[in-house]
């Protein structure tokens, strides 16, 4: 069986965010506090104690591009999800690698047409080249519609009919699976507004579960019930946890989106095995999502009935291999 | 999920206990729902007595939020009081200590919001 990976190129929700001055100023007087006493007096020993020594939890970032998720089991197509601001990072990566004459497929899973998940696409450097094939699959009607409108004036100076790529669209059902590019892919109807779907993708006894932008309320048996059976006893979970459980049934109810406690509850009823924090909250710094996601493994801990639920915060650039 | 009530002037304090989860929030709304009609501006305020409770799900934590904000519209008064170790750590990384006055005991709950009802409340308790 090849091995599979999740590669996330993009995980903030709503809004790309930077890293600023004022978050690098912080952070460097962190390091240079920690580092004092510690010999760093070149480069080479400055990396190297970012990389491997006391500094690494100084050296890190959750990122602020927005989602774009890839997975990958050794197929020749790539396969993505959502095509966000991560989608340009991604599409560097396809470049460096392969050049930009060497013809490549791609297979494009949109979980909604908000902008924060199609804002990548003017700058996916693929659609650009003459050869590339891009599949995008969704459950909205207004599907194509929503990417030829990214393009047209007065909001992109290049229309989408000069995109070089073969480019197609493809609705899908919502409640059934498909098999595309090597995966049994099933979607599924989600509370946001406009309605979001998310996917849940199978192969060679592998599951992994991409419900972003969905607010689970769990307030009757029904719609638990339908959760949990679509998030069964999968390998990886990555679950829109955008606010305080607080927030979502408050101030913040009927937003569209859902909590980390609510993403450890689904999880401990279905039986999954790992939960990935995503579309993190761009107001939330990386102290912040850190601590949201020390305080999850720590309610995973406290409220466990069953086998331990792993729990990570993604970040861009994260890799998982199930 | 059980609901039992004690009358200390113009405080009531229920007495929760048990899990509130997907399986018992019903009940838990609906035994708390009748309570929340009456906590108004010049009625009962509540002390929710969360001694005997070791587990509560975002439904029954959801249950809390629309029994606050009735209350609130209501011009009434909810606190929280005793909770479990385990429960308290819920209430902090669901940011629900944020939302509730929670207290360690209900003598403090009722310190703080009724000073008659503390009184009638070391009234009737030893010690």
């Amino acid at each position: 069986m090849p091995a599979v990976r999740v590669k996330f190129w993009g995980t903030r929700g709503s809004l790309p965010i930077a890293f600023d001055a004022a978050a690098l100023k912080d952070r460097l007087a962190s390091a240079l506090v920690a580092a004092s006493g510690h010999d760093v007096g070149t480069i080479e020993k400055a990396r190297a104690w970012l990389e491997r020594g006391p500094g690494s939890a100084l050296s890190q970032t959750f990122g602020g591009d927005s989602p774009c998720v890839q997975l990958e089991a050794g197929a020749a197509e790539y396969v993505l999800c959502d095509l966000g601001t991560g989608a340009r990072v991604f599409a560097n990566r396809v470049l460096q690698r392969h050049g930009a004459t060497s013809p490549q497929v791609f297979h494009v899973f949109m979980s909604h047409l908000h902008w924060d998940h199609i804002m990548g696409f003017p700058f996916f450097t693929p659609a650009y080249l003459p050869g590339n094939r891009i599949v995008i699959y969704g459950c909205h009607r207004e599907l194509e519609h929503a990417f030829r409108s990214q393009h047209a004036a007065p909001f992109f100076p290049i229309p989408f009919e000069r995109l070089g790529a073969r480019i197609e669209f493809v609705t899908l059902a919502p409640g059934r699976p498909y098999d595309i590019a090597g995966w049994s892919v099933t979607p599924r109807r989600q509370d946001h507004s406009g309605d979001s779907y998310g996917y849940r993708f199978e192969r060679d006894r592998r599951s992994i579960v991409y419900s972003t932008d969905s607010e689970y309320k769990l307030d009757n048996a029904a719609d638990t019930q339908a959760a949990t059976a679509f998030f069964r006893d999968a390998d990886l979970v990555i679950f829109d946890a955008m606010y305080s459980l607080a927030d979502s049934v408050s101030v913040k109810e009927d937003w569209g989106h859902s909590s980390n406690v609510v993403g450890v509850e689904l999880c401990q009823l279905a039986r999954a095995k790992h939960l990935v924090l995503f579309h993190h909250e761009p107001a939330n710094n990386d102290d912040k999502i850190a601590s949201i996601w020390r305080e999850t493994v720590r309610l995973e801990e406290i409220t466990r009935h069953g086998a331990p639920l792993r729990v990570s915060a993604a970040y861009d650039g994260l890799e998982i291999e199930l | 999920m059980l609901i039992s009530q004690k009358r200390y002037a113009n405080v009531k304090v229920l007495t929760l206990s048990g899990r509130i989860d997907n399986g018992t929030s019903d009940s838990f709304k609906t035994g708390l729902g009748a309570h929340v009609a009456e906590c108004r501006a010049g009625g009962d305020r509540l002390v929710l007595d969360f001694s005997g409770v070791d587990y509560i799900s975002s439904v029954g934590l959801r249950a809390l939020m629309l029994a606050a904000r009735q209350s609130r519209e209501q011009g009434g008064t909810i606190v929280m009081a005793a909770l479990q170790p385990v429960v308290r750590e819920i209430f902090e990384i669901s940011r629900f200590t944020m939302v509730f006055d929670c207290f360690p005991t209900v003598r403090e709950a009722l310190a703080k919001i009724s000073p008659s009802a503390l009184a009638a409340y070391d009234a009737r308790t030893p010690g």
